[in-house]
């Protein structure tokens, strides 16, 4: 180590291992099963892609106000633009759907600062709660009314996208922090309250959802008193929330489970009650690190609003159903779910890549 | 084995009693992990305690600020006794600050916010001055530099002084060591070492866990030897390494200092 030494210097890779040829010789012409897959692959999609494109877009009739219009073999897009507002607004009267989509801009605009990056993080916080607390009772009034002004809508008539955002918005504010609550209590050193929550969860992941939403509608009236009847969307919302509930609990107890002794140790250290050491320390740190968990139950509650058609309510996915049964519109269910599907897949879609985004933009280095 | 650079002067120590640990006892389930550990700590005095592993070093100073429950025996912390009541607890351990073997620091937080935490949450200091305590202490430290920065981004050695003014900015009355070095690289020991030297020359009451004898020699009012359970010896540590009395000692002794 006396004489000082001029380390090497660095070179550029070879040619052939970066670029698009680089690539295209890694992931797809790697191995010899690698070329027959690759080319097996371009073989598939060239059968089945131009027969799918000249339905979906050559063939397709897209002007027209009835089925007369569609006769050329390919998709029926008519279908879907006849329909688009019953799809979106349900049976909402005509005169007043202005109220539905103010309620959505409103939800846009408020939440718009929590996105961006330019806004302090304190701020952030302060809006969100905020609009946690105060957008439900705004946008309820809004949709509702019966109040300045506005002539009641009974929830009965809300239905397409509108009603499926509504249960889905409600069940994923409502489960988040229920799962929260009840994974602290599985964990909880207090028997009384481990019991009631382990009991909680295993009852809700132990029946199907569509159970749960059968037995609100058609069980709990059983035991209700005569004459009190409480809204149908409601008991779907509680169905709903208890049952995601459930789920979202346990995702959160596999990141707490993840967080080491010496956070809590460090905070008992500190001085910090058990509140703030799980507000402040534990489930920031678990919360993230599971967020793909919290996401996919997200997902699946997203897509499990569509059971709700068994007690009745017209989400997106009935009210399509519904259409394709209208006798003037015989014959084109396929247009109809293949349109659902692209509303649910963009929903959903978006959902896991603002999840990877913010996956990306919490992480601050390795552990510990 | 690293020296620290300075030598201290051991100043005479107050009358006033910090800790008093009092035939303490604690079991593992069957397993007797303390037996009958009695210790007195002065306010300024700095114990070093060694001994093999498994010999109940550290759930000794962990039974100090009640990270480690205890079944029988009496610990008496800067006046007040331990009890199951959770206030009480939090309201000694306000006044205990402990520095880990694995630092502990809080990886979703900046270097600052680490120190700033507790005094805002627990000392309900106002953010301004919570940040300005951390900032003196960071730079007592000498990472004033890294305040924003996140753990992941620093070495070890660095880590560990984050976690030594974490634990200072709470003002804290005792600190407890629990081998802060030992998970350390070589290069990185003498400068957490020094910062625990320069925290000794302020009169902080310490008491550390540590292999670290140069430390022991130069730091420690008294070192204290521990094995399965029990204190062995308890000397100055002059006499402690020049003239140990059980057999136990000396070839813990001659184990560790021969390497």
């Amino acid at each position: 180590m006396a004489e000082s030494r001029v380390p090497h210097a660095s070179l550029p890779p070879p040619a052939s291992t970066i670029g698009v040829v680089g690539w295209l010789r890694r992931n797809l012409f790697s191995s010899p099963l690698n070329i027959v897959l690759t080319l097996l692959a371009v073989y598939l999609l060239f059968v089945t892609l131009p027969p799918l494109l000249r339905w979906a877009f050559l063939d397709a009739s897209w002007r027209g106000d009835d089925r007369e219009a569609c006769r050329s073999g390919g998709a029926c897009w008519v279908f879907i633009r006849v329909h688009f507002e019953q799809f979106m607004y349900g049976f909402y009267p005509d005169g007043q759907r202005w109220r539905v989509n103010a309620a959505v801009l409103l939800l846009i605009l408020g939440a718009a600062p929590l996105f961006m990056r330019a806004v302090s993080s304190k701020f952030k916080i302060r809006l969100g709660l905020g609009l946690l607390i105060g957008y439900p009772f705004v946008a309820f009034a809004l949709l509702k009314g019966g109040m300045i002004g506005l002539p009641v809508v009974d929830t009965s008539q809300w239905g397409g996208l509108l009603l499926t955002l509504v249960i889905a918005g409600v069940g994923m504010t409502a489960a988040l922090p229920l799962g929260v609550l009840l994974a602290l209590g599985r964990r909880s050193r207090m028997p009384a309250i481990q019991t009631l929550c382990v009991t909680f969860i295993e009852f809700w992941r132990g029946v199907p959802l569509i159970t749960v939403l059968f037995m609100s509608s058609v069980m709990l009236p059983l035991f209700l008193p005569v004459g009190m009847n409480f809204d149908k969307l409601l008991r779907a919302l509680i169905g709903v929330t208890l049952f995601q509930g459930a789920y979202m609990a346990e995702v959160v107890r596999g990141g707490l489970q993840a967080i080491p002794k010496g956070q809590f140790e460090a905070a008992a250290a500190l001085g910090l009650g058990y509140w703030k050491t799980m507000g402040l320390i534990v489930l920031p740190q678990a919360l993230k690190l599971v967020i793909p968990g919290i996401v996919n139950t997200f997902i699946a509650l997203f897509k499990d609003t569509s059971l709700v058609l068994i007690i009745g309510l017209f989400d997106l996915m009935n009210i399509v159903h519904n259409a394709t049964t209208n006798p003037a519109w015989l014959g084109f269910s396929t247009e109809g779910y293949v349109f659902a599907a692209l509303v649910y897949w963009l929903f959903c879609f978006g959902m896991s890549r603002y999840s990877q985004n913010l996956e990306k933009h919490l992480h601050t280095g390795h552990k510990r | 084995m690293t020296e620290p650079s300075t030598s201290p002067v051991l100043d005479p120590l107050s009358d006033q009693i910090m800790i008093r640990m009092e035939a303490v006892h604690k079991w593992y389930g069957a397993f007797h992990v303390l037996k009958d550990i009695n210790l007195t700590v002065r306010k300024g005095e700095r114990i070093v305690i060694c001994g093999p592993s498994g010999s109940g070093k550290s759930t000794t100073i962990r039974c100090v600020n009640r990270l480690e429950e205890y079944q029988r025996g009496r610990i008496v912390v800067d006046g007040q006794e331990l009890s199951n009541d959770v206030k009480q607890i939090e309201r000694i351990r306000r006044e205990v600050g402990m520095v880990f073997q694995h630092f502990n620091l809080f990886p979703h937080l900046t270097v600052l916010e680490n120190c700033t935490l507790g005094p805002i949450w627990v000392r309900k200091l106002p953010r301004r001055q919570a940040e300005e305590i951390a900032m003196r202490y960071l730079e007592r430290v000498r990472i004033p530099e890294q305040a924003n920065k996140y753990p992941g981004q620093l070495s070890g050695g660095q880590q560990q002084r984050v976690a030594i003014a974490r634990s200072l900015c709470m003002n804290p009355k005792i600190m407890l060591f629990d081998e802060p070095t030992s998970a350390l690289d070589p290069e990185m020991i003498k400068e957490v070492l020094d910062t625990m030297v320069a925290l000794a020359e302020d009169g902080m009451t310490m008491i550390c866990v540590t292999h670290e004898m140069g430390f022991a020699k130069t730091v420690a009012h008294r070192v204290i030897f521990m094995d399965s359970g029990e204190i062995i010896e308890e000397k100055p540590p002059e006499e402690f390494f020049t003239h140990p009395e059980s057999e136990r000692t000396k070839l813990f002794l001659s184990q560790i200092l021969h390497h």
